[in-house]
């Protein structure tokens, strides 16, 4: 008897317990405006933007977070709503600064948008600024707390996703805005650089800090050098930033626009990929068998992650792998092994990296990512800000040619690819260390770990190779870490290796993804990446014949000196 | 109803400036919330006995409440921001807060406020030279019927003439 039989606008509907009237509103096409609701957040049901009436009620309810009961009638569209909406984001707008045309969120605004949809062409009241100061202190994030309209949604992302909680609102009345404890700025609180703030603000709040004027400084230099790299995420993200659907594979677009921007290579940071499971897969083994450093091992390749295990859990970072990420090492490797190849003065190679991530480009400027002799990556580049700069030249992206990276550096495997799904590290590093234990190559049919896919917050496999049993387990969203972490400092955890990603779905829904991400899309990007893995003729790190020959030539074999030098280094703890 | 005391330093009022986060103040601080120890339900409460022993809440102060509560610290400068009866700032040792609600407004608060600034030497929301005194507004206190009506530290002034302020403030100094 779950099924509850309501009227909306005169249409019977059948909702079930524990619905909204916004939930059943949608059942029956029905959209009702919102504004501070988020469908992978709670319902902090603080806008006013979605009430509706029902019938025998005085007052008008927020349709987000009432739940309907059977004979209710609801109405959504009648001159109160429509007078109570409108009021609600007029007097938001009021106190909202009005240079949407020069805001970083223009035509990607929630709240421009209910103004645009309501036909709001004046505003009846005195429009009055809280004129507080810019937070522009950390690498990653810019933080204009003037458009805030304290919804709230990032304050759910921060604590309740992320379980990290810098951010809450402070001060009462007129004065309330989300702020960091004591008004402090980003870069002196316990911030991972995530960016989960800036998908789950409406406004330009929070937003990435814009770093494409460099890029563009860079490309336009013909002194310099300019390569760039892309995260396996990128090709299965930057088309639904230009307009294309969720999960659509744009490989050979995003090289092709990369090259119509001017970048001198596009190389692929999935080379990386392929080099970090052979450095992290022998990690593991050699960890496994001299038993010389603490179990589970954990990954290192989420900057998000490192970030939180440095503030929240230092006593565990003997556990993290010493690899750099993916990011780092293609840094490191370009300007000493392509410089050397390609017979450039480092000191004119400029590194750009294309990323899903806000946190990158905290790791980027981080004193242990020098190992060249020069810093590493110069520059990281979001999905979005990518996607400024395509726009910004009017590069019509859907009717690019596919194009094809650049030798050596854009070699990859479908193993590499799957990094940027949640899980995909593990299942890339147990098809190579299973190769290495036993000498043999995994089975096609016998290459996919799909215990370890999919968007479960925290998930485990075992998987047996010579009579041994490797047990793994993946997170991903950093209250899913933290629950890892719990285990591990309580002794109760018999995994070998831990996965860890910072954002949840892992880098397919990283932080600097396009505006507009929710879980759904997270789901098909990843399905996507796999889809990539299935298409590549090789699907496995060890296999990868630029990395095998960059050993051959460069760094001798995995753990070397030269890759101890370069690949890998230590993290500290940070005060939290 | 208790009059609340900060603690008196040597040599005159208890001082409150912003460098007095010493090891002594913490180790009061912790002994003080180590009763509401991993329950983030008691703040509110915490929050008023820590700042029961300086008058306001001094941000290493808050820093001790969240640790030893459990609760981040941002929802701990959230709360302690939000109501009226918490200061971050530092006040002075008694506190007078004045009804600025429509019954008292009505029944002359403009004047008695006017009276009380004049008479301390403060604009609205300032302490005295002597850190004696810190003047606030407050909402409703819920004792309309002796409107207008003062408070200072828990005692309520009701039925307030402009010419009682010099009487009372003297039973404080």
């Amino acid at each position: 008897m779950s099924d509850i039989a309501l009227t909306i606008d005169g249409k019977s509907v059948c909702a079930s317990l524990g619905m909204t009237i916004l939930d059943a509103a949608r059942t029956v096409g029905i959209r009702i405006p919102t504004l501070c609701w988020h469908e992978d957040l709670g319902k902090p049901s603080v806008c006013r933007v979605c009430v509706v009436e029902i019938e025998g009620q005085n007052t008008l309810q927020p349709a987000c977070s009432y739940p309907v009961s059977q004979g209710m009638v609801v109405r959504t569209n009648t001159p109160k709503v429509r007078k109570a909406r409108r009021m609600a984001v007029e007097l938001l707008l009021a106190h909202h600064p009005d240079d949407c045309l020069s805001c970083q969120r223009n035509l990607k605004c929630e709240l421009q948008q209910l103004a645009a949809d309501f036909g709001i062409r004046e505003i009846r009241f005195e429009r009055v600024l809280r004129e507080l100061p810019k937070d522009e202190s950390s690498p990653s994030l810019v933080r204009d707390a003037d458009k805030c309209i304290n919804c709230r949604r990032c304050i759910e992302a921060c604590e309740d996703v992320q379980g990290v909680a810098v951010l809450s609102t402070a001060n009462r009345g007129f004065d309330s805005v989300v702020l960091p404890a004591f008004g402090d700025d980003l870069n002196s609180v316990v911030c991972v650089f995530c960016g989960q703030c800036t998908l789950a603000c409406p406004t330009g709040a929070i937003a990435e800090r814009d770093d494409t004027r460099r890029v563009w400084d860079a490309l336009a230099d013909p002194e310099i050098h300019v390569i760039v790299q892309t995260a396996p995420a990128i090709r299965t993200s930057l088309g639904e930033e230009l307009g294309l659907p969720a999960g659509t594979v744009v490989t050979g677009k995003l090289v092709a626009a990369l090259r119509r921007l001017g970048f001198d290579r596009v190389f692929d940071t999935d080379f990386t990929a392929d080099l970090t499971i052979m450095e992290e897969g022998h990690e593991l083994l050699e960890r496994i068998e001299k038993g010389d450093a603490p179990l589970p091992l954990l990954t290192s390749c989420s900057p998000g992650w490192i970030n939180f295990i440095e503030r929240f859990y230092p006593d565990l970072l003997p556990h993290v792998s010493t690899c750099k990420s993916p990011q780092q090492m293609f840094g490191a490797v370009a300007k000493t092994y392509y410089a050397e190849h390609a017979e450039i003065d480092p000191g004119r190679l400029f590194v750009v990296s294309i990323m899903p991530c806000t946190a990158k480009k905290y790791e980027c400027v981080r004193p242990e990512m020098r190992s060249s002799g020069f810093q590493d990556v110069d520059v990281v580049l979001t999905t979005r800000e990518l996607g400024r700069m395509i726009r910004e030249v009017g590069i019509d992206f859907e009717s690019l040619s596919e194009e094809d990276y650049d030798d050596p550096l854009g070699i990859s495997t479908g193993a590499a690819a799957i990094f940027g799904a949640t899980g995909g590290v593990m299942e890339a590093a147990l098809r190579t260390v299973y190769a290495v234990v036993t000498g043999t190559e995994l089975p096609e049919d016998g290459m996919e770990f799909h215990d370890v896919r999919g968007l479960d917050g925290i998930k485990e496999a075992a998987v047996e190779i010579e009579g041994a049993t490797i047990r793994a387990a993946v997170a991903h969203g950093l209250s899913n870490a933290r629950k890892v972490m719990e285990r591990i400092s309580a002794g109760d955890a018999p995994w070998h290796f831990v996965e860890i990603m910072c954002c949840p779905g892992g880098c397919v829904g990283g932080g600097g993804q396009p505006i507009g991400t929710v879980m759904s899309s997270r789901a098909d990007r990843g399905e996507a990446l796999y889809e990539v893995d299935r298409d590549m003729p090789l699907r496995t790190s060890h296999t990868n014949p630029a990395v095998l020959k960059l050993y051959e030539e460069f760094l001798g074999r995995p753990l070397s000196e030269r890759s101890h030098e370069l690949l890998h280094t230590h993290y500290t703890a940070k005060k939290s | 109803m208790s009059e609340m005391r900060g603690p008196a330093g040597p040599g005159g009022p208890s001082v409150v400036c912003k460098c007095e986060c010493d090891d002594v103040f913490l180790s009061k601080v912790e002994k003080v919330v180590s009763s509401y120890r991993g329950r983030p339900e008691d703040l509110v409460q915490a929050l008023h006995d820590v700042q029961s022993l300086r008058n306001y809440l001094p941000r290493e102060a808050l820093r001790v409440v969240a640790r030893t509560l459990d609760v981040p610290e941002s929802r701990v400068y959230g709360v302690a921001t939000f109501y009226s009866m918490f200061s971050t700032s530092p006040r002075g040792r008694h506190i007078i807060r004045i009804c600025e609600s429509a019954p008292c407004h009505v029944a002359g608060a403009a004047e008695i406020i006017d009276s009380l600034l004049d008479e301390l030497g403060v604009e609205m929301g300032g302490t005295t030279s002597d850190r004696m005194f810190t003047v606030e507004t407050s909402s409703c206190l819920g004792v309309c019927g002796v409107a207008p009506a003062i408070m200072i530290d828990d005692v309520v002034y009701g039925n307030l003439l402009a010419e009682d302020l010099p009487a009372i403030l003297r039973r404080y100094r």
